[in-house]
């Protein structure tokens, strides 16, 4: 079988992006690599420090001819609307996590709350992609 | 870096109305937490996401109200306050509008909340236990043994309570 490897978001912009994933949500840099070949490029992965086989690709809106101009224009306004894409994060502690999270920065769009699913917060990064922080309950039989 | 584009700053808008449409919110709030006057804000606000700043608000707030309709059994009055709505009489034409039935009509749709309620069994045995009858025994030296059935009183205020009637008894 396969695993899921790296996952990719658009970012508005790469440095602003590595700064909020790394000191901010506390991710680690896996790889920061601009290749002068490629229009330089900038292959940019972060991940959780725990998850090792794991990363986000921090990836900038190309411009041509990777993309045309109005499609750059489009995801750029998309991913700024805030659909450009989510990342679902588990923790055994909303609440701590929410706790340490904003104590670092993190701006919540979402406080922690009871769910039937389990308890959970929300935020954003800067470019617009948002996060949900979720503690899973466990089955309970009645 | 790039400038930001003026859809993230609108999206700051669009997730204070989701975060706090419990509050006195309204369109100059959200505006200024976008950071644009009002005009200009409710014209962009329009033309990226497809409605008005007012309508996202309302819609946000009657998207609440409906489940707490739903979950909960507190009173229709309550429900329009707590979704941050001053005026029940517009809640309700609202509501009315865009369920196609008034708040009550809605309720009476979905199972009672009760039925959700996880009151634990501890709580339920605690409060339906009903109070003890004797069935005058110590009169029965005076008057005819009553024909009362031999059930335990199930009318009791506890066990008609929605809010203690629940689950797992």
């Amino acid at each position: 079988m396969y695993k899921i490897a790296n996952t990719q978001l658009w970012v508005h912009d790469q440095n602003e992006a590595l700064a909020f994933y790394t000191a901010k949500l506390g991710m680690e840099v896996r790889s920061d690599v601009t290749m002068p070949e490629m229009g330089n490029f900038r292959w940019l992965t972060v991940g959780p420090v725990d998850q090792p086989d794991f990363a986000i690709v921090l990836m900038a809106i190309p411009g041509a001819p990777v993309m045309d101009e109005q499609t750059s224009i489009e995801v750029r306004e998309l991913m700024a609307k805030g659909f450009a894409g989510t990342v679902f994060l588990t923790t055994d502690d909303c609440r701590a996590s929410y706790e340490s999270l904003r104590a670092r920065g993190v701006e919540f769009t979402e406080e922690p709350e009871e769910r039937p699913y389990g308890i959970d917060a929300g935020f954003r990064d800067p470019s617009g992609n948002s996060f949900r922080l979720t503690q899973v309950a466990d089955f309970v039989g009645a | 870096m790039p400038q930001i584009p003026i859809a993230r700053h609108l999206l700051r808008a669009k997730d204070l109305a989701d975060a706090r449409y419990a509050e006195p919110l309204d369109v100059a709030a959200l505006a200024t937490a976008a950071g644009l006057s009002q005009a200009h804000f409710s014209r962009a606000f329009r033309k990226a996401f497809g409605e008005s700043p007012h309508a996202y608000l309302l819609t946000r707030r009657l998207e609440r109200a409906a489940a707490l309709l739903r979950k909960t059994d507190n009173s229709v009055a309550d429900i329009c306050v707590a979704v941050g709505l001053t005026s029940i009489g517009s809640f309700t034409t609202s509501f009315k509008r865009m369920f196609g039935c008034t708040p009550s009509v809605y309720r009476a749709s979905f199972p009672p909340a009760a039925a959700f309620a996880r009151v634990p069994a501890c709580v339920v045995r605690a409060y339906s236990r009903p109070v003890l009858r004797t069935f005058r025994e110590d009169e029965i030296a005076e008057r005819p043994i009553p024909s009362a059935p031999l059930t335990p009183n199930l009318g009791g205020r506890h066990v008609q309570d929605r809010k203690h009637s629940a689950v797992g008894a």
